[in-house]
C-alpha cells in the first residue's frame, strides 16, 4: 500500500435533503454499517442505546448522537461522515428534513458537489421534499441524485416506484433539474444501497453505492479569469506578504495584477513558502497563496487581485436571488452587511422584484421576504463592489447578508437587465468599470504624501468640537497635509442655507455633511467634521457612505461642564425656552457606541487632546515609507 | 491538487481567517497528533511563525514522553507557550461521572484562562470524524459566557462565511481541522514528516491512538510501529479511534455532557 494511492482518492462531498422522517439519517447509518465503517463498538453502543428505547436497532443514532435527536427520533443539527470505497472516498452529508432547522440544511448542502433527494416510496413528495429540492436548485444544483426509500413499507412493488417516480419527475422537471438515475431502496434493511436487492428483482439498475461511482467533484475553476480577494496583509518578518486564496484563474511570478476597487496595477515579485525549498513559481484556484509584490501600493483585506486583462465587474448595484433565513424579514430600504469571499460591504435593499413560492414554484409580488423564502431583488451598495455574475463564476457570484451578529441570507449575483430598472447611466456596470480608473485614490494619496478619510466629530454643544478641529486644521496644514473642516459655518451659511432646526432639517443637514465629506475624502483631502450630530442613526449613515475611511470621534465632556463654558450663550437661550429641540437641553445626545477614538475635555487640557488626535491621526493616515 | 493539498488550503484559509478576525486568541495544543498537526499547518499559514500563544493545559497526569516533547518542541518551534495548571479534582461537581468529572478540570482551567486573558477565540485541533458530537460542530463555534455550546441554535454557516462577531462576554471556537479524518492526519504526517509523541507507536503489542491523561487513557492492541504501519492498520480497523478514552463511554452522553458546559 503505498502513500500515493490512498492520497490520490478524490473526496467527493454528498449531501442527502428530503422530508422529515423519509429516512436520511437511517440510510446513512446503514450505509456506514454495510462499507465496514461502523465500528465495533459503535454497533454495541447503538444496540444499546435501540434498546434501551424499547426500538430494533436504529441506524439513524450513529448520527444522531445528541439526546435530544434522539428522544424525538428526528435531526436537528447537521452532520458528516466519512466513507471509503476502494475507489473513492466520501463525505456524507446528513441535514435536519424539518422545516424548523432549514438553516442547518443550507449549512450542511452547501459545500456539497453531489445531491441525494430522498422520497418516502409510501409518503411520496412532500413539502420538505419541495423546499429541499428548491434549495438545491438555488445552490446551482441542476441535477440530483433520486433515492426512493422505504420500498419494504410498499412490498417492494414495481408500480409503486413507477408512480412516484412520474411524480419526482414532474416537480424537478419545473424546477430544471435532471435525476441523474431513480433508485429504490429500503434503508432499513440495507436493500439496494450497497447490495443488489433480493426483494426486487424487477430493478436492473444500479445500487446506490455504483451508482455514486460516477459522480466527480466539482472541477475547481482553474479555466476562469483569476479572481484573488485579499485576506489579509503579514509583516512579520523583512517581507510584506499578500494572502488570499485563489478563487479562480492562476497566477506566476511576473504576472501583472490589478487590485480593485482602487484599480492599481502591479507585478507579482514572487510567491512564498514555507517548509519548501524549491521557488514556487505558479499557483491556480484553491490554493491559498501568499505572494509578494514588486510595488508597495496601498491594499487592505477586501481588495481583489485579478489580471488587469480580465477584471472583475465593479458596480454599485446588482440583482440578487437570495434564501431569507432570519424571523425578521427582509424590507425595502433596509441595510445589511454583504460579505463575499473576504469583501465586506453596506448594502441597502433597493428593489424587492418578486418573491418565489417554493412548493408550487409560482412567484408573487411582494414588499417583504420572510423566513425560508426565496427572492430577487436589486442591491445597492455605498462603495464600489467587484463580483462577478454566479452563472460565470460561482465563487465570486455568491455571498452572504450579516443583520448584525447574524447570517440573515445567502444570495446569488446577477447583473442582467438592469437598465430595465431605470438605473441612470452613471449607476451601471459599464459607466462605472471606466470611471474611476485614471486616478486612483491610491494615486492621490502618493501624491499628497498621507492617506485621506473622514474625522467625524460628535459631542455636545460646547464640548470643544470647533476648537478642536480648527487647531488640527492648523497644524496638519503647516506640515502639509490637505485638510479641511467642515462645521455649521461653512455648511449652513450656503449649502444648507435652505434647512432650519426641524428634526427633518437636521436629519437632511447630516446627511449633506455626510455627501460632502465622502467626496473631500475620495478627493484625497483629511476632512475634520464638527456637528453636534447627536443621533447614532444619522452618524451609521454617513458611517455607511465610506466605512473604510470613517473615523467616529466622540468629543466627551459633561453637559454640566458644557453649559458652564457655553462659549455662544446657547445653553442660556435654552433654558429660557427661547431655543426648542436643543441637544442636551430639550432634545438628547445618543453617545456614540463604539467611537474609533473618545477625547475627554473635561479630563484633559486642550492641548492633550489635541496630542491625543494627532498620534492617532499619524497612526491611521501616514503612509508606510517605500522601501 | 491532491486530496491533502486541498484540506490543507482550507485548513490554512480558517487559520488566517481565526488571526484576521481576533486580537486575543490562542491555539490549545494538547500535544497530540491533531494539535501538532494545526500548529504545522499554522506555520505554513504564517510563513513560519506561529503568531499567537499556544496553551497546554496541565493536568499533571500526562505521560511523561509527552511532557519532554512539550519542552523540546517549544524551543524548536519558537512558540509562545503557555501552561496553565488545571484546578484539583476537588473543585469539579462531584455529581460527575469520574472520568468525565477528571476530563472536566481540562475545561476549567481553559474557562479561567479566558476570563483572565479575555480571549476572543480559542483555536481547537478537534475532527469530525473522532467523535460524533463533534461531527455536529461549525468551523467557527460560538460558546456562551459560560462556554456552553447550544448545538441546537448554531450559527448558519456556508461558502466558508463564518460569524465573527462577538456577544460581549462570549468566545469562539475554531476549529481547523474539522474536515480531517485520522486516516488524512496520518497521510499528512506521513508526507510532511511532523515530529510526534513517541506512544502512537506500537512497543510489546500497544500503542496509543489518542492520548490523554494516564490514568484515563487505554493502549489498543497494535503492531504499528512505523507510521506507514499505522496507516495500513487504519485502512482494515474495526476499533474507534477514542475507544482507549474512558471518558467518552461512561455513559450514554457523557461526552456530550462534557462538550455542553465547554469541553473541547
Amino acid at each position: 500500500m503505498t502513500t500515493i494511492s490512498i492520497s490520490n482518492i478524490e473526496q467527493i462531498k454528498l449531501v442527502i435533503a428530503g422530508h422529515v422522517d423519509h429516512g436520511k439519517s437511517t440510510m446513512i447509518g446503514r450505509i456506514m454499517q454495510d462499507t465496514g465503517k461502523l465500528h465495533d463498538d459503535k454497533i454495541a453502543l447503538l444496540k444499546a442505546i435501540s434498546k434501551r428505547r424499547g426500538m430494533p436497532l436504529e441506524w439513524a443514532f450513529a448520527l444522531d448522537a445528541m439526546r435530544a435527536e434522539r428522544e424525538q427520533g428526528i435531526t436537528i443539527q447537521t452532520t458528516q461522515v466519512f466513507i471509503r470505497t476502494a475507489t473513492k472516498s466520501y463525505v456524507i452529508i446528513d441535514v435536519p428534513g424539518h422545516k424548523e432547522f432549514i438553516n442547518n440544511m443550507i449549512s450542511g448542502a452547501a459545500s456539497a458537489d453531489a445531491a441525494i433527494l430522498l422520497v418516502d416510496a409510501k409518503e411520496g413528495v412532500q413539502d420538505q421534499t419541495r423546499v429541499h429540492g428548491y434549495i438545491l436548485h438555488w445552490l446551482g444544483f441542476d441535477s440530483v441524485l433520486v433515492v426512493i426509500n422505504k420500498m419494504d413499507l410498499v412490498n417492494y412493488s414495481k408500480n409503486r416506484f413507477d408512480e412516484i417516480t412520474i411524480q419526482v419527475n414532474k416537480h424537478l422537471e419545473k424546477m430544471g433539474i435532471i435525476p441523474t438515475d431513480i433508485l429504490p431502496v429500503s434503508a432499513l434493511y440495507g436493500d439496494g444501497l450497497v447490495h443488489k436487492s433480493q426483494n426486487m428483482p424487477w430493478f436492473t439498475g444500479h445500487t446506490l453505492m455504483s451508482s455514486l461511482e460516477t459522480v466527480l467533484p466539482k472541477p475547481m475553476p482553474m479555466e476562469l479569469p483569476l479572481r484573488l480577494p485579499i485576506q489579509d496583509i503579514y509583516t512579520f518578518d523583512e517581507r510584506r506578504i499578500i494572502v488570499g486564496r485563489i478563487e479562480s484563474g492562476k497566477l506566476k511570478v511576473g504576472d501583472t495584477l490589478m487590485f480593485a476597487p482602487s484599480n492599481a496595477i502591479t507585478k507579482i515579485r514572487s510567491i512564498e513558502a514555507w517548509g519548501t525549498n524549491l521557488p514556487v513559481l505558479a499557483a491556480s484556484s484553491g490554493q491559498c497563496v501568499g505572494i509578494t509584490l514588486e510595488d508597495h501600493i496601498f491594499l487592505e483585506r477586501g481588495f481583489l487581485a485579478s489580471h488587469n486583462t480580465d477584471p472583475a465587474l465593479q458596480t454599485y448595484f446588482f440583482r440578487a436571488r437570495i434564501f431569507w433565513l432570519a424571523d425578521t424579514p427582509l424590507e425595502l430600504g433596509r441595510r445589511y452587511k454583504l460579505k463575499l469571499t473576504t469583501i465586506e460591504r453596506i448594502v441597502e435593499v433597493y428593489k424587492i422584484e418578486k418573491v418565489i413560492d417554493v412548493f408550487d414554484l409560482s412567484e408573487h409580488s411582494t414588499s417583504r421576504i420572510e423566513r425560508n423564502m426565496i427572492g430577487e431583488v436589486v442591491l445597492h451598495a455605498r462603495a464600489v463592489l467587484s463580483l462577478d455574475e454566479f452563472t460565470f463564476n460561482p465563487r465570486l457570484g455568491r455571498f452572504v447578508l450579516f443583520d448584525g451578529y447574524d447570517i440573515v441570507a445567502g444570495g446569488l449575483v446577477f447583473t442582467d437587465k438592469l437598465q430595465e430598472l431605470g438605473l441612470t447611466s452613471s449607476q451601471s456596470l459599464q459607466q462605472i468599470s471606466t470611471v474611476g480608473s485614471y486616478v486612483t485614490i491610491d494615486n492621490r494619496w502618493r501624491a499628497n504624501g498621507h492617506k485621506s478619510g473622514i474625522l467625524w466629530l460628535t459631542g455636545l454643544s460646547g464640548s470643544g468640537k470647533s476648537t478642536l478641529a480648527l487647531a488640527l486644521e492648523n497644524i496638519l496644514f503647516r506640515k502639509g497635509w490637505q485638510v479641511f473642516v467642515l462645521d455649521g459655518d461653512n455648511i449652513r451659511s450656503g449649502l444648507s442655507a435652505d434647512l432650519g432646526y426641524s428634526p427633518a432639517d437636521r436629519y437632511e443637514n447630516i446627511r449633506r455633511v455626510g455627501e460632502i465629506a465622502s467626496l473631500f475624502a475620495n478627493a484625497g483631502v483629511l476632512v475634520i467634521t464638527s456637528f453636534i450630530s447627536p443621533y447614532r442613526s444619522d452618524r451609521a449613515r454617513a458611517r455607511a457612505l465610506i466605512p473604510t475611511l470613517f473615523h467616529e470621534i466622540y468629543v466627551n465632556a459633561s453637559l454640566d461642564t458644557c453649559k458652564k463654558r457655553d462659549p455662544k450663550g446657547l445653553y442660556k437661550k435654552a433654558n429660557k425656552g427661547e431655543i426648542i429641540e436643543f441637544t442636551g437641553i430639550s432634545s438628547p445626545y445618543e453617545i456614540p457606541a463604539s467611537p474609533e477614538l473618545e477625547v475627554n475635555t473635561c479630563k484633559q487640557s486642550i492641548n492633550q487632546s489635541i496630542e491625543k488626535m494627532l498620534s492617532y491621526i499619524q497612526e491611521k493616515f501616514s503612509i508606510e515609507s517605500d522601501k | 491538487m491532491d486530496h491533502l493539498d486541498c484540506i490543507e488550503a482550507h485548513s490554512i484559509y480558517i487559520l488566517r481567517e481565526a488571526f484576521n478576525k481576533f486580537n486575543r486568541l490562542v491555539m490549545l495544543w494538547s500535544l497530540g497528533k491533531d494539535s501538532n498537526v494545526m500548529l504545522w499547518l499554522a506555520k505554513k499559514a504564517f510563513f513560519g511563525h506561529v503568531p499567537c500563544p499556544v496553551l497546554f493545559c496541565d493536568t499533571g497526569k500526562k505521560f511523561p514522553e509527552m511532557y519532554s516533547f512539550q519542552k523540546k518542541y517549544t524551543r524548536e518551534w519558537d512558540l509562545d507557550f503557555i501552561r496553565r495548571e488545571c484546578p484539583p479534582i476537588e473543585e469539579i461537581d462531584p455529581a460527575l461521572p469520574p472520568s468525565v468529572r477528571s476530563a472536566s478540570r481540562k475545561t476549567e482551567a481553559l474557562k479561567r484562562l479566558i476570563d483572565e486573558l479575555e480571549l476572543q477565540a480559542v483555536v481547537v485541533g478537534i475532527r469530525r470524524d473522532e467523535e460524533s458530537t463533534r461531527a455536529k460542530e461549525r468551523v467557527f463555534s460560538p460558546r456562551g459566557e459560560n462556554a456552553e455550546w447550544d448545538f441546537r441554535d448554531q450559527p448558519p454557516e456556508f461558502w466558508d462565511h463564518f460569524r465573527t462577531e462577538l456577544l460581549p462576554g462570549t468566545h469562539i471556537r475554531i476549529h481547523p481541522l474539522l474536515h480531517w479524518t485520522e486516516l488524512d492526519v496520518w497521510l499528512y504526517i506521513q508526507r510532511e514528516s511532523i515530529p510526534l509523541v513517541p506512544l502512537y507507536f506500537a512497543r510489546d503489542g500497544k500503542r496509543y491512538r489518542s492520548l490523554g491523561d494516564m490514568d484515563i487513557t487505554k493502549p489498543v492492541n497494535s503492531k504499528a510501529d512505523t507510521v506507514e504501519k499505522i496507516i495500513t492498520e487504519l485502512l482494515t480497523t474495526k476499533v474507534a479511534e477514542r475507544t482507549g478514552r474512558m471518558m467518552d463511554h461512561e455513559t450514554e452522553d457523557a461526552f456530550e455532557m462534557l462538550r455542553s458546559v465547554g469541553y473541547m
